[in-house]
């Protein structure tokens, strides 16, 4: 409505005025009331021209615009949408999936070595026990050598002490034997030079029974 | 403008950004001049050319910034469209990311000081709908043929309500791209419009720094906008489409 205002209003003004001046070309003598009248017209045209010229409306409704504005946003959706679906998307696409391949994959390469980490740890202990188990064998062999040689040193000292104490025993006994014998012939004598003494005739056998009575239980 | 000249001496002229005007020389406009909304709609074609190729041409595992925000854009739409119309709708993924991007880098472009924003403009914004719509329709049609009409059929509700409930579905079906292409527009165009008319008051030297304060806060909300509106366009369009792939109710 407006844009057809706009073109129209200048081509009435126009016409206006090529027949203002025909007109008063041509009748200047019909007087000053039709050249009033005319250029009355003329005014109002002019006013209707600058109104639509100025109007406050919407260039947005302004259908003499369309046909141009609806061929370059079909010219450009159809250059935006060859780009995005030829070269953008499938470049991102491209991108987004080789991204989350290349994830997926570190993620599997860090569990298989987290796996293979298990793995020596385990054989690392394996080995440190048996390693333990053997140094354990090892020092219970040692200990078991050691004891053997300590108990046929301690044995053999055990009967060399023996023997040295049975020995030193019979010497004892020996010494003892002869003072035991020592003592009774000299109380043999002693009791044979008493009975003298006191003139008593010693007989030897008797003496010898009496003495032995006496030192029974005192020997020994 | 005999009224705006009354307003104190300020000149309001919030719309005069909008106007269509040829890139070169006062011609008139054809359809197939090149005009400021062809500038601007190349540009954002560029922009998105820039970005989602030139930023991505490393192919990088680790990506750098641009790489990053491209992938960005790429994952949201994606999974945009595989939540809504599920995985037969990812067919469908360039076409909808086409019109992400178009919208939102045109509408981000739209704010540049001195830039033309050509998706405040109904013809473009209705293009876009009813290309969505009739390419859903279209499609509804030829994947599920005449059971794309049990869209409109309420087969859940009572069956004295079908009917009544039909006419609506049919109703509100075709307001689609109705609202659709409005919303966009609308909001894109009553933004810049605003920010035009604080600008306006800048004129005066006391309302000045209060204007500018103003003009801040509507960018701010504007690149909410820009960004928001792009995001509605598309989901909305994901919709109609599992509508069309999924037309059971």
């Amino acid at each position: 409505m407006i844009s057809l205002l706009q073109q129209t209003a200048p081509a009435v003004v126009e016409n206006t005025e090529t027949v203002v001046s025909t007109e008063s070309a041509e009748a200047a003598g019909h007087g000053a009331d039709a050249a009033h009248a005319v250029a009355g017209a003329a005014d109002a045209a002019h006013a209707a021209a600058g109104h639509a010229a100025s109007a406050p409306g919407m260039p947005q409704l302004d259908f003499t615009t369309f046909g141009n504005q609806i061929f370059w946003l079909l010219v450009v959706l159809a250059v935006i949408y060859w780009v995005l679906s030829r070269i953008a998307l499938p470049r991102i696409g491209g991108v987004i999936s080789d991204r989350q391949g290349a994830i997926t994959g570190d993620l599997m390469a860090a569990e298989e070595f987290k796996h293979k980490a298990k793995e020596a740890e385990a054989a690392y202990d394996k080995a440190l026990a048996d390693a333990r188990a053997e140094a354990n064998k090892i020092v219970a062999a040692n200990k078991a050598e050691i004891q053997k040689e300590l108990n046929a040193a301690i044995a053999h000292a055990d009967a060399e002490i023996g023997a040295r104490a049975a020995e030193s025993e019979k010497r004892i006994g020996e010494i003892r034997a002869s003072a035991v014998e020592d003592a009774r012939s000299v109380a043999r004598d002693v009791t044979a030079a008493l009975v003298e003494s006191f003139g008593g005739k010693s007989d030897q056998n008797l003496v010898n029974e009496a003495v032995d009575q006496r030192l029974k239980g005192a020997l020994q | 403008m005999a009224t705006e000249e009354e307003a104190g001496g300020l000149v309001f002229h919030p719309m005069d950004q909008f106007v269509i005007k040829p890139l070169f020389g006062d011609g008139a406009v054809n359809w197939y001049t090149p005009t400021n909304a062809t500038l601007w709609m190349a540009l954002a074609a560029l922009a998105i050319t820039g970005l989602l190729v030139f930023g991505t041409r490393g192919r990088a595992i680790v990506p750098n910034r641009l790489q990053s925000i491209a992938e960005l854009l790429y994952g949201m739409v994606r999974k945009m469209v595989e939540d809504v119309t599920g995985k037969d709708g990812l067919k469908y993924f360039p076409y909808v990311m086409t019109l992400f991007c178009f919208i939102l880098f045109a509408n981000f472009l739209a704010l540049l000081p001195k830039s033309f924003s050509p998706t405040s403009h109904i013809a473009v914004t209705a293009v876009l709908a009813l290309l969505v719509f009739v390419g859903v329709t279209v499609l509804g049609f030829v994947k599920n043929g005449a059971h794309f009409l049990g869209l409109f059929w309420v087969s859940s509700a009572p069956l004295a309500l079908r009917p009544v409930l039909a006419v609506i579905e049919l109703i509100s079906y075709f307001v689609r791209p109705v609202s659709h292409s409005i919303r966009l527009a609308g909001n894109i165009m009553a933004g810049h419009a605003v920010i035009k008319v604080f600008a306006a008051f800048a004129a005066i030297a006391a309302i000045a720094p209060v204007s500018v304060v103003a003009i801040t806060a509507m960018y701010g909300l504007e690149v909410l906008v820009a960004l928001i509106q792009a995001y509605v366009f598309t989901i909305l369009t994901c919709v109609y489409l599992k509508d069309a792939l999924h037309p059971a109710h």
